[in-house]
């Protein structure tokens, strides 16, 4: 059993608040992404965490146990870093070895505890080698055997994918899901890709500028963000600002300054107030797929113009200009290919389409 | 006929490190075992080691004017060992602290081990005679100790700091989270993978001592004459005397330079790799 807590965590940089009051719970077993821009306190939260950083208010609780001012070696968890950081005058084998070496655990055990560990991360055969003689990704899976072959509490792991290229990273966020549902090991997850926390994650904790945005599973996270940072944080979201028309059981519908009327769904939403329709391309559907879209009904269904279209292989990806607003769709069929300044149908499921804060009034609610 | 342009190419360049480098060894060489060398000659008219063995103290003669070198030698050497022991002593952990820890002022300190270097010589060791006359420190050991010390302190606060800087953070981080306490982390990760650089800065301390002339001079003579003096006062007139100390003082430097070629050839710098 293994809980982190964050109660009320305070870091400041010089003048310069990093985390303001921050409350985080990881429970046993589970894996939590922060996410969010450069900047947003998630490798700030990591590092007080793990021990490098000095706490100015709240407190750190593993287990139960108030670990807020205890050394870094004594607190029980396993590091992996962006850059890997793994000893270049070792080779894998005493990296790995290192930490139990110090525990005084037995030469024995010790081997067999670094095989177990390296064949699970398939890379039982360069135990003898150094780490300049390894690839990005093997050095990748090495620093994860370092940090859980001491069998940690919990796992912290800062962007260990960034510096990998996109086929590896793809890759290694499977092996990383995986090698954590093997060992349910509690793991906290820092990134600023979000394809990368929807992947991995159990839970996702969207910061920014030191404060949590939202936190929930990715699929709420990306279908029912709360607030125009969150909205916009997940994939590609086009915005269209208006005035909340009507709000009740989740449903709401927005009127644009330009006359328009879209219906999405969002909650704590009150009639008159200023808020974002979060538009995603990929609920967009065009032209003869808009009038096949979910019968007869005129939610949401517009005429736009094309404006500019992008082949990338595997669909068009097309700007329309709806009204005065700029939005983005995709269309894979490579067929349909439409014309630039033509008008087009469009429909915008209203299912998925979150109607969301301005993120500044949220932020200031926390 | 690449090839041979290329083979050519390379006989050339040798050729001139080769005149560059060992010419004026060779010449140093020639005048010390130079028993008669009058102009016009090209090469010395008699041969002898005489010098070689009078200033080794193997014999002892007045007719050549060269005394026994032995004495300045060992002391300057002992000089040297122990500058570098007490110079690396500070400049370790002071070099490691400026490049891990946010240390108030910390760049002014570090511009102040470079000011012994930054002015001219002359007027800071007159200074700094005045003051070791007061605690009778000038004309002894540890004067001259203190004064090679102070130069020496440069390179090595100077090197070591550089070298420590150059091992990112995350590597004795990784070390912490596994369980190494602060000193754990030092000694085995960043200690070893700093060692050739600390290595290097010792030789430079090392070397520095034992050229070390304007500070000994004002501070040590006439009671402490190491090797520089010794041939400083004898290069006037005697230069194959001379030659000898010259070619005596280039041991311990080349000692070290195949010392440093094996040391970087360890697994320390492939590591760094």
């Amino acid at each position: 059993m293994a809980e982190l807590m964050l109660k009320d965590l305070v870091i400041k940089y010089g003048k310069v608040t990093a985390l303001n009051k921050l409350n985080l719970t990881i429970k046993d077993g589970e894996l939590v992404t922060l996410l969010g821009p450069s900047g947003c306190g998630k490798t700030t939260t990591l590092r007080s965490v793990s021990g490098f950083l000095p706490v100015q208010g709240g407190d750190i609780f593993l287990n139960g146990r108030r670990i807020t001012d205890i050394a870094p070696e004594k607190r029980g968890i396993g590091l992996v870093f962006q850059n890997y950081a793994l000893w270049p005058h070792m080779t894998v084998f005493k990296n790995l070895a290192f930490g139990l070496e110090l525990r005084k655990v037995p030469t024995e055990e010790i081997k067999k505890r670094v095989a177990t560990v390296l064949s699970s991360v398939k890379m039982d055969e360069y135990a003898d080698r150094y780490p300049r003689q390894l690839s990005g990704g093997q050095q990748q899976r090495i620093a994860l055997a370092r940090a859980i072959v001491l069998e940690p509490d919990i796992l912290l792991l800062d962007e260990p994918l960034s510096n990998l290229d996109a086929l590896l990273r793809e890759q290694m966020r499977f092996e990383i899901a995986a090698i954590h549902q093997r060992l349910g090991i509690t793991t906290m997850y820092v990134t600023h890709d979000q394809t990368e926390a929807m992947v991995i994650s159990d839970r996702i904790v969207v910061m920014r500028n030191g404060v949590v945005m939202q936190q929930g599973a990715p699929e709420e996270i990306y279908m029912r963000p709360r607030n125009k940072f969150v909205a916009g944080f997940m994939g590609t979201t086009c915005f269209v600002e208006g005035a909340v028309v009507t709000a009740d059981g989740g449903r709401c519908v927005i009127a644009t300054e330009d006359g328009l009327k879209l219906q999405g769904v969002g909650t704590d939403l009150k009639v008159g107030e200023k808020a974002f329709a979060a538009i995603r391309p990929e609920y967009i559907a065009l032209d003869s797929r808009a009038r096949q879209a979910s019968g007869s009904s005129e939610v949401n269904r517009f005429t736009a113009k094309v404006d500019r279209s992008n082949f990338t292989g595997e669909l068009f990806d097309y700007q329309l200009k709806l009204g005065k607003h700029f939005i983005r769709a995709k269309e894979y069929e490579a067929k349909a290919l439409f014309e630039l300044g033509n008008d087009i149908e469009i429909k915008i499921d209203e299912d998925r389409l979150p109607i969301v804060h301005d993120s500044d009034l949220e932020a200031a609610a926390v | 006929m690449n090839k041979i342009w290329k083979k050519s190419l390379e006989l050339a360049l040798l050729v001139i490190v080769f005149l560059v480098v060992i010419g004026p060894m060779l010449s140093l060489f020639l005048w010390s075992v130079a028993q008669k060398w009058y102009w016009p000659s090209p090469l010395p008219q008699t041969y002898s080691l005489d010098y070689w063995a009078q200033a080794l103290g193997l014999k002892t003669s007045l007719a050549i004017g060269a005394v026994s070198i032995v004495g300045a030698f060992s002391l300057s050497l002992m000089i040297a060992v122990a500058t570098v022991v007490i110079a690396m002593l500070i400049a370790i952990p002071a070099g490691y602290a400026l490049a891990k820890y946010k240390i108030p002022f910390g760049t002014i300190l570090l511009f102040l081990f470079l000011l012994p270097n930054a002015f001219p010589q002359q007027p800071v060791f007159v200074n700094i005679l005045q003051t070791f006359t007061r605690i009778g420190l000038s004309g002894t050991v540890p004067g001259v100790m203190l004064i090679h010390i102070l130069v020496g302190l440069v390179y090595g606060v100077w090197i070591t700091n550089a070298t420590f800087r150059s091992i990112p953070p995350s590597l004795e981080e990784a070390a912490r989270s596994v369980g190494a306490t602060g000193f754990q982390a030092f000694y085995k990760i960043a200690l070893p993978l700093a060692a050739p650089g600390l290595f290097s800065s010792a030789v430079f301390v090392f070397l520095t001592s034992l050229d070390e002339f304007t500070g000994t001079f004002f501070i040590g003579l006439p009671f402490i004459n190491t090797l520089p003096l010794t041939l400083y006062s004898s290069s006037g007139y005697n230069m194959q005397f001379a030659s000898v100390i010259a070619l005596l003082l280039l041991i311990p430097s080349v000692v070290f330079m195949l010392l440093i070629q094996k040391v970087l050839k360890a697994e320390y710098v492939g590591g760094m790799g």
